[in-house]
């Protein structure tokens, strides 16, 4: 795990985003409640959630999409309500669904967007190449959207995204239904790009992969509220060890539950969960008392179990209902 | 206006000449239903029916002229829809630009795009044996622009607050044939009966329509310049309510 021990020597700058009390209502739903954060420059943040948990609509108002029903944010040092002009020429934001236009070419597409964040004519061509060649799309920048595959589509809204080099970046989903290796050459590029270019980087997502992998620190978000704030690896220190899974008839649990290095047992419909400390010394003994398991799964805590603690429930349960309710209140207040 | 804004501007409208120049369906189908009136219905009253003098086909062909802007300007609102549905809108939304350079963008795309076709429809003219002098083509151009970026912006207008194209061509079907069939398109409003002259006289696209026919045909039921300063006056509030309408819009 490399990635993390140089996440965790990385040094971040002044503070870029901040928000206090950011709340939207719509209609009888709170869909973000009264939020309070605060993200450094070079950071890559997550707001990991379900579908329908807010992260999107959080996102909207921090680029200026949406206006808040109460509280506000600053980004780059730009009040959101007051001074959206700034704010704006300080971001770029790749949506969830792309939002290029498909009967345009590749090319196209990115012409526009320099002129309209303007990027200054004589380095226009020049950063439409560059942005090109970040995302492999040299070869197929002259086809129209319409015939991009869908992962070609996100990345060329991600080069869109960048091409006017934005102090800070928000990406909805970014890497939504795409397929492994696409995913991967994404997660590489936006790490490059808050390493190297120093773009703060907000993404929402509600892949736990996504977050544990690319993300420097992790909002928890659930029904518009910050359950969890933290890095990664912090926030499975949480969980306080190992999980081992049991499927076992008739468990011993009473000599098991008075141990020291036994963090929590749970029974549920055949299954035995021990979160265990030091679960690799202890695992044995633990097989010995507890009776004959029929299988046995030892894994490290993953962002999921940081979830189930939090909320009491798992990422997926609430997904697609969570987010058409938040969606069709959104269309009828807009 | 700052170097960005024009640019800006300029994108919006490069934007949608591309579309329109790669679409060409778009052309055709906006030319084939006032083809199909000078044509056929001009063509078949034509056989049989004068106006003071001129026949029937090259009476109507202003108010055709007039049709061919006046729907392909107001559907183009149409496109804001789609903008929206597709996503395209939001990220010229969240663009640093002003809501009125973006107003004024897609007035200016919209109204290249109904140039076009009015002048192709002008050009169809020769064929019906109307001659055209250089000052005549000029003049008939600034009508069909005045005309244009009047309706264009009610489109927008209308387009700014739609959520679905289905709601939009409701609307728009209930607003665009009255204004044609008030036109005095197809019939000389001389001698209406006083209900229907109440009503061409109150729509603006009867200006176009008297204006036009003025330069083209000689005959006109008011002076030609008092038709387009009225027209022109029309552009102009219609014009000043798209930007409120946009600057308003989230």
């Amino acid at each position: 795990m490399n990635e993390f021990s140089v996440a965790a020597n990385r040094s971040f700058g002044e503070v870029v985003i901040e928000t206090s009390g950011l709340a939207k209502k719509f209609g009888h739903l709170m869909a973000v409640d009264h939020i309070n954060l605060s993200i450094r420059e070079g950071e890559v943040f997550g707001l990991l959630g379900p579908n329908g948990a807010g992260k999107t609509t959080t996102l909207s108002m921090l680029a200026t999409l949406l206006k808040p029903t109460e509280g506000t944010a600053k980004v780059n040092k730009h009040d959101i309500v007051k001074e959206s002009d700034a704010v704006r020429r300080s971001i770029g934001i790749v949506f969830q669904d792309p939002s290029s236009d498909d009967i345009l070419t590749g090319k196209e597409n990115l012409y526009l967007h320099a002129l309209m964040y303007g990027v200054e004519k004589n380095i226009r061509e020049q950063r439409i190449r560059e942005v090109l060649r970040l995302v492999d799309l040299e070869d197929r920048a002259d086809s129209r959207v319409k015939i991009y595959s869908g992962g070609m589509r996100r990345r060329l809204e991600l080069a869109r995204g960048l091409m006017h080099r934005p102090k800070i970046l928000f990406l909805d989903e970014p890497t939504l239904g795409l397929d492994p290796q696409t995913r991967e050459h994404i997660w590489e590029y936006i790490r490059r790009l808050a390493d190297q270019e120093r773009v703060t980087v907000i993404l929402t997502t509600h892949y736990m992969d996504e977050a544990e992998r690319l993300c420097d620190r992790v909002a928890i978000i659930d029904d518009g509220k910050i359950v969890a704030l933290d890095t990664p690896d912090q926030l499975k220190q949480i969980i306080g060890g190992d999980i081992v899974r049991l499927r076992i008839k008739n468990p011993k649990l009473s000599s098991i539950k008075e141990l020291p290095y036994v963090v929590k047992v749970e029974q549920t419909d055949g299954f035995v969960m021990l979160t265990l400390k030091n679960s690799s010394a202890h695992l044995q003994e633990i097989l010995g008392l507890v009776g004959n398991a029929e299988s046995v799964e030892l894994r490290t805590p993953t962002l999921n179990d940081v979830f189930l603690h939090y909320t009491g429930h798992e990422i997926r349960e609430a997904d697609a209902e969570g987010g058409f309710f938040e969606r069709a209140a959104r269309a009828r207040s807009s | 206006m700052k170097m960005t804004e024009l640019d800006g501007l300029y994108a919006l409208w490069y934007r949608e000449f591309k579309v329109f120049l790669r679409e060409k369906s778009r052309i055709v189908s906006s030319l084939f239903t006032p083809l199909l009136w000078i044509v056929v219905f001009g063509g078949g009253l034509g056989s049989s029916v004068s106006l003071g003098g001129t026949n029937y086909q090259v009476f109507i062909f202003p108010g055709i002229l007039t049709m061919t802007i006046l729907f392909s300007s107001i559907f183009f609102g149409l496109y804001i829809v789609w903008d929206k549905k597709i996503d395209f809108f939001k990220e010229v939304l969240v663009a640093p630009l002003s809501r009125l350079t973006i107003f004024a963008g897609k007035t200016l795309g919209g109204c290249t795009d109904a140039l076009i076709q009015g002048s192709l429809m002008l050009a169809f003219g020769v064929i019906l044996g109307i001659s055209y002098s250089v000052q005549m083509v000029a003049l008939v151009m600034i009508f069909m622009l005045a005309l244009a970026s009047a309706v264009v912006s009610i489109g927008l207008i209308i387009g700014s607050f739609m959520e679905s194209p289905e709601g939009f061509n409701l609307i728009v079907s209930f607003l665009v044939f009255p204004l044609f069939f008030l036109s005095g398109a197809l019939f000389p409003i001389d001698n209406l009966p006083s209900w229907l002259r109440a009503f061409t006289t109150l729509n603006p696209v009867t200006y176009a329509v008297d204006g036009m026919r003025g330069v083209i045909l000689g005959m006109s039921t008011f002076p030609v310049m008092m038709d387009l300063g009225i027209l022109l006056g029309f552009a102009a509030v219609m014009l000043g309510i798209g930007s409120i309408a946009f600057s308003r819009m989230k």
